[in-house]
């Protein structure tokens, strides 16, 4: 008897745990879109937001496209996703990781001329840790690096 | 697994292997520390700021593994009734809570130079914090229980908690995120050898400081009992007396 009442809570604690785990799928599910933190370039081309409204943009910056407009501290720069392109302006101080080729969040509104205006700048950084003696390889370069050498 | 049921023979095994996993814990954690402080090298983009890294993530991977020993101790409680498992459950959950916390904090404080913001509330970050209040929720539960280690309630949600541990795992890959996805996965690495090793063996070090400390905890907790069922035997006695 002792054997059964302890399958039995066995059984109801697997499955108590399933429908919590579905449960928690299908929230995680739902969030799929909401809980993102940015929207990518691609979906921004896609449906574009009301001009007023804040959001998000995340991408890379495209390599050779950052400039520095006439004033000394306006940049302005291209947000792609390889899908997509959004050209960002920003007025400020930018985060020392922001270089040209690594990841960005920008924050800000959708101009009338397609022109994304970032009140702030987040620089992402990716999963790969490089010592700085492989900087001046290409991320390529040093990803084969970093797998010859393990 | 009942061999272990018996509470004087898991104190005859934790008296000698709390020391020895303290000891070795702590030789392996301020060695790798002392590593990644002094020789590791500065990291391509983040410079020196990629030291905070080999505190950050044991921390991070202690934090939800301590969450997980607390779902698989109360499952082991719940269905098989085994008196140390609700013991191991509550002993875990203010060390977890702690190394949860030093995760937040370190990654903060990494933030600030790396993004350039403290906080954001993307997936990664806003579920790491809600593993930090479910801690608090567990030991506010647990304390609450009358019998130390055994409170089915906690138990409970000790089990309910364990949801969030894929969500955390997965939020930087279901969501975009602020946080960079895993550099480590099985058999994989996209992080530099250099970075890497260090990381792993403090890993292995916080991992058995954690260990040690559980059990230190556990042995308090059946100190308590005992000294408590003695003193209530006592009051007896003297009550029968009178």
């Amino acid at each position: 008897m002792a054997v059964k009442a302890k399958h039995q809570r066995l059984v109801l604690v697997v499955i108590a745990l399933v429908a919590i785990l579905g449960a928690g799928a299908l929230a995680a599910w739902a969030l799929r879109s909401q809980a993102s933190y940015f929207y990518v370039p691609s979906e921004i081309a896609a449906k574009p937001p009301e001009p007023d409204r804040a959001v998000r943009l995340g991408g890379m910056v495209e390599r050779g496209s950052l400039k520095t407009e006439a004033d000394g501290v306006t940049i302005a720069f291209v947000v792609g996703d390889g899908k997509a392109r959004v050209p960002v302006r920003f007025k400020g101080i930018t985060p020392s990781l922001f270089v040209e080729g690594s990841g960005v969040v920008a924050e800000g509104r959708m101009g009338a001329d397609g022109t994304f205006n970032a009140d702030n700048l987040l620089a992402k950084h990716d999963e790969r840790y490089v010592p700085r003696e492989m900087k001046d390889m290409t991320a390529a370069q040093a990803r084969e690096t970093v797998k010859e050498t393990q | 697994m009942h061999g272990f049921a018996n509470p004087a023979r898991f104190l005859r095994i934790a008296r000698w292997l709390t020391p020895l996993l303290l000891l070795s814990g702590i030789v392996l954690s301020a060695g790798s520390l002392a590593w990644g402080l002094w020789r590791a090298p500065a990291e391509s983009l983040q410079g020196e700021t990629v030291r905070i890294l080999f505190i950050h993530v044991p921390t991070a991977w202690l934090g939800m593994a301590g969450w997980s020993a607390i779902a698989v101790a109360s499952l082991v409680e719940l269905v098989w009734r085994h008196p140390l498992a609700g013991i191991a459950a509550r002993a875990s959950a203010l060390p977890g809570a702690v190394y949860t916390a030093m995760c937040l904090i370190s990654g903060s404080l990494w933030g600030r130079p790396a993004w350039g913001t403290w906080w954001v509330w993307d997936g990664r970050l806003t579920s790491m914090l809600v593993l930090l209040f479910l801690y608090f929720g567990y030991m506010a539960l647990a304390q609450a229980s009358e019998n130390a280690g055994q409170s089915r309630v906690a138990a409970i949600f000790g089990l309910v908690g364990a949801v969030n541990i894929p969500i955390i795992h997965y939020s930087v890959l279901w969501w975009n995120s602020l946080h960079q996805p895993p550099s480590i996965s099985v058999g994989n690495s996209a992080m530099a050898p250099d970075f890497l090793i260090p990381l792993l063996v403090a890993t292995v070090g916080f991992s058995l400081i954690f260990g040690g400390v559980v059990l230190t905890r556990m042995r308090t907790i059946l100190a308590d009992a005992q000294a408590e069922a003695r003193l209530r035997r006592k009051a007896q006695a003297t009550e029968g007396q009178a």
